[in-house]
């Protein structure tokens, strides 16, 4: 059976504002962005169109433009904006007293 | 429905006044609660297409823009086929005679216009229709069902589509015209005369210089008779002289009306409750009846219902194409030739072809051109911006000669080309699938298309061929680019507009910079950011911070970013020129880091390709400790120096060219540009540094040194143009450098300077950098001082450990706990 586990990946200011960062895990490699306005999202770091790593890309908004492509990804919901289709998988991931908790599944 | 929110009620569920709806929905979607009126039973369609729908080629179906779903989802409320009939202003009520009454905190007026009917005798009779809505075009489809001579009054854009069609439909179509010649209001005469004959190829009759006396017949049309006596028997008469603003309504109400509804920029009538826009409306004193124009209305109208206030109307240059398949015909702003006017002719009468432009100051006024009207976009878009074309004034009838580039030469009309054809190389989008779109999602301007296709979205090259393919299948009411186009959807502003501002408020950091200037979007967008920093550091070298996260991932990490998300890393070699030891230190750095690919480079230089991002700060340190700095091959920004051997060894060399190039690059590595820079030093006028395809290129002759600027190789390779000849080294750097300077200084962001030259004209940048020795001293002080800040090598510093948590992963997670 599949469980959700909460595992520290480190503090908010280890991502600079309109940055991210990657976290190499089991599932692959996953960027962790972190907007203006300080919220924190964390999606597959593959951009659905031709695998565009995510984390490189100019992060507006609560959205990413892929550095490949520039595809438009919203980092809520991982789906690329209109008129493009497609979605990157998106993690929980949240802040607990400035600590970054990211919630992966304990199997592959 | 919200109680709370304002009321919006729209008369007129045409074009316009949905457009300005969906305008407004775009801007602002829970602001107002909407009712939309329309005379019509129909949802919105595109009136446009109505000549299509009449010859057959269309269905009514697929002319429809918003169907009954439309205003469902968007929460309007729709009454069709009820027309308003009173609006009470001082209530604030509209009401309809069936005894509905809706009211109002703003009211949009979009009427449209009405076809005019002149006071002739007989002109009700029944038989006779206008050409104005689907109404008319079933009552025409009717008629061609039993009858057999049409004839259509009127010979402009309207009158032959509706001809054009009815004689498609079977009907033995008479076309009767007061002017000498058709068109006139779009044609000069010899345009004219080209398109009567075509038609009458085709079976169209025509009286020209004919005036209706009468229409005859008594319970059914029955014939005509002219001014002159003659007389031809008619089953159907077409009334297609005109159209006129439909300004009853308003007019009951009080509202100021001329020939139109007068409304000022923001498209406001003189009640201020009241908007109005559309063929109903008149501003400055014009009229318009293309759809363009009314495009261009809705934003504005939108964007001050939207209460953002920014936007002003100041009216619209119009073109026009016939919509007859098969007929290319085109025109634009003024064709007849006033006094000081210069007329440019190419007529080839057994092509079919006939153009002719208006230029005044070198600037064009008009165009009118038949037969091949694929380069129609390219004029207006000139006409718009006002170009100055005395550069290319020689070539300017023989159309854009760049599209051919990409291996389409020999494609005369973007019409005439399969469905098949590639257009855009990039994305590989062919033809078919262009103007299926541009049918099939409605679409109407260039951005559309390339969110939609892709087409023109990556190099840019086939965007004449976009907006050709636009314009041919849309017609006149192609939306074409305002001349003043915002930088991106944030703002409403140009960048000119924008760079003003910097200067204007010394604005130094860009979240003053959106602030002060209302950015729509908190933070802008990966197409804003990059150019405000451009702009903010062009215009503060010495004192802004530069925002790497408003950098493109090549810049933010100073390395090329390849498909896989590896890196490529090209040091600088100065001038082209290296050594056995800069090459034994390159290579045991591609050993060292398992480089998989080293390749040269067109530009003189090393690239090695396939490095992670990890590796790139070590990488740098050990091409720093020998000596290398950083080649800036991933900026927009001075890239490399090109030069040939020169006098020191060649047999033919003039001048010292690679100990010139050297020292260029020397003085400019490092500047940050608008766009990626190129400079070339050939040592002789063979060229073999190809100095005359560089942004800035420098050709040694025996007296001295040639200075060329504005050129580049790529998608759209253009030549360079001459600048000048200066007799030292000395000069060649300070008119290099501040030639640098003023486009650093005015170009757009991500504008080469070739179309940079061709936007502004050469005269303006000999006037600053060759005629105005004091000018040229300034423009090259604040270069240099700029290049203070600029030569920091950027590799050294991160090799020192700046950005140091960019090239690393956040954490590394091996396996799950439990």
């Amino acid at each position: 059976m599949n469980t959700l586990n909460w595992i520290q990946i480190g503090k908010l200011e280890d991502i600079p504002q309109q940055g991210a960062r990657t976290v190499t895990t089991p599932h692959g490699e996953i960027a962790v962005f972190r907007t203006i306005d300080d919220q924190v999202f964390a999606l597959d770091n593959r951009c659905p169109h031709k695998n565009g790593p995510l984390a490189q890309g100019i992060i507006h908004g609560h959205r990413v433009t892929c550095p490949l492509h520039s595809w438009v990804i919203s980092l809520e919901n991982g789906e690329a904006v209109a008129p493009d289709a497609g979605c990157a998988h998106r993690y929980n991931v949240k802040l607990d007293n400035g600590e970054l908790l990211l919630q992966l599944p304990d199997k592959k | 429905m919200a109680a709370n929110k304002t009321r919006l009620v729209v008369i007129g569920n045409g074009m316009a006044g949905i457009r300005t709806v969906e305008e407004l929905i775009k801007m602002s979607p829970d602001e107002y609660d909407i009712t939309v009126f329309g005379a019509e039973p129909q949802p919105n369609y595109n009136r446009i297409l109505l000549s299509p729908v009449l010859s057959g080629e269309m269905a009514f179906q697929e002319t429809v823009l918003n169907d009954w779903g439309w205003y469902q989802e968007n929460n309007i409320t729709l009454h069709a086929g009820k027309p308003v009939t009173k609006i009470h202003r001082k209530q604030c009520v509209v009401s309809t005679d069936d005894g509905l009454s809706v009211p109002y905190d703003r009211l949009l007026i979009a009427t449209g216009s009405n076809p005019f009917m002149p006071p002739i005798p007989g002109i009700d009779l029944p038989g006779v229709v206008a050409y104005r809505n689907i109404q008319d075009v079933e009552a025409m489809l009717a008629a061609a069902q039993t009858g057999q001579r049409a004839v259509v009054i009127g010979g402009g854009l309207l009158g032959l589509e509706a001809a054009n069609g009815l004689s498609l439909r079977g009907m033995d179509v008479s076309v009767v015209h007061i002017n000498d010649w058709l068109m006139e209001r779009q044609l000069d005469k010899v345009g004219g005369d080209l398109l009567t004959a075509e038609l009458q190829k085709r079976g169209l009759n025509f009286y020209l210089a004919h005036q209706t006396e009468a229409i005859l017949g008594k319970q059914h049309v029955t014939g005509l008779q002219f001014k002159n006596g003659l007389e031809i028997d008619a089953d159907l008469v077409v009334m297609a002289v005109g159209i006129r603003p439909n300004i009853a309504l308003a007019k009951s109400a009080g509202i100021h009306c001329e020939r139109g509804i007068v409304v000022n920029d923001t498209m406001q009538t003189f009640d201020p409750k009241i908007y109005s826009v559309g063929e109903c409306v008149q501003h400055r004193g014009q009229t318009y009846g293309l759809v363009a124009p009314l495009f261009e209305q809705a934003k504005v109208a939108a964007n001050h219902l939207a209460e953002f206030g920014r936007m002003r109307y100041q009216g619209s240059l119009v073109s026009t194409k016939l919509k007859v398949t098969g007929i290319d015909l085109f025109s634009a702003g003024d064709f007849h030739a006033a006094e000081g006017d210069e007329e440019l002719l190419l007529q080839d009468a057994s092509r079919g072809v006939y153009k002719k432009l208006i230029l005044r100051n070198n600037k064009l006024r008009g165009a009118v051109m038949y037969g091949d009207t694929m380069d129609g976009p390219w004029y207006f878009q000139m006409l718009r911006d006002g170009t100055d074309v005395s550069e290319f004034r020689e070539h300017i009838l023989f159309g854009q000669a760049h599209l051919g580039d990409a291996g389409r030469a020999g494609a005369s009309s973007v019409m005439n080309m399969a469905d098949n054809a590639e257009i855009c190389g990039c994305n590989g989008i062919n033809k078919g699938m262009i103007v299926k779109a541009i049918i099939e999602k409605k679409l109407f301007t260039i951005e559309e298309v390339r969110a939609h296709t892709k087409a023109s979205s990556s190099c840019g090259s086939c965007t004449g061929l976009v907006e050709a393919l636009l314009a041919n299948t849309l017609g006149g009411d192609y939306s074409a680019p305002p001349s003043k186009k915002p930088m991106c959807t944030c703002t409403e502003l140009s960048h000119d507009d924008v760079r003003d501002a910097i200067t204007q408020h010394a604005l130094d950091s860009l979240p003053q910079l959106m602030q002060m200037l209302n950015w729509k979007t908190p933070d802008g967008c990966a197409s804003c950011r990059p150019a405000l920093n451009f702009y903010l550091l062009a215009a503060a070298p010495d004192t802004y911070k530069d925002d790497s996260h408003s950098r493109f991932i090549n810049e933010r990490v100073h390395a090329n970013i390849q498909k896989d998300g590896t890196y490529s890393v090209i040091p600088r070699i100065w001038g082209g020129v290296t050594s056995p030891a800069e090459l034994r230190a390159i290579a045991n750095i591609a050993d060292k880091y398992e480089v998989p690919t080293v390749k040269f480079t067109g530009g003189q230089r090393l690239d090695l390709l396939g490095v992670t991002k990890e590796n790139l700060p070590k990488m740098w340190g050990d091409l720093v400790a020998a000596g290398f700095v950083s080649g800036h091959a991933y900026g927009k920004a001075l890239r490399t120096v090109k030069t040939c051997v020169g006098s020191e060894w060649c047999r033919f060399g003039t001048q010292d060219s690679t100990g010139l190039g050297i020292r260029m690059e020397k003085e400019t590595w490092g500047s940050w540009t608008p766009h990626k820079f190129k400079i070339a030093v050939s040592g002789c006028p063979r060229n073999c540094a190809e100095a005359t395809i560089k942004d800035f290129g420098v050709v040694c002759v025996d007296s001295g040194y040639e200075l060329h600027v504005g050129g580049n190789g790529g998608i759209k390779v253009r030549v360079t143009d001459f600048l000048c000849k200066v007799s030292t080294e000395a000069e060649v750097l300070e008119y290099c450098g501040a030639f640098m300077q003023l486009y650093r200084e005015e170009a757009h962001y991500l504008e080469r300077t070739a179309p940079w030259i061709e936007r502004t004209g050469l005269t303006h940048i000999k006037q600053r950098v060759v005629d105005d020795a004091s000018m040229r001293a300034e423009l090259y002080t604040r270069f240099l001082q700029s290049q203070t800040s600029a030569q920091i090598d950027p590799w050294k510093a991160r090799a020192e450990g700046k950005d140091a948590l960019e090239y690393v992963p956040l954490t590394a997670i091996a396996e799950m706990a439990n």
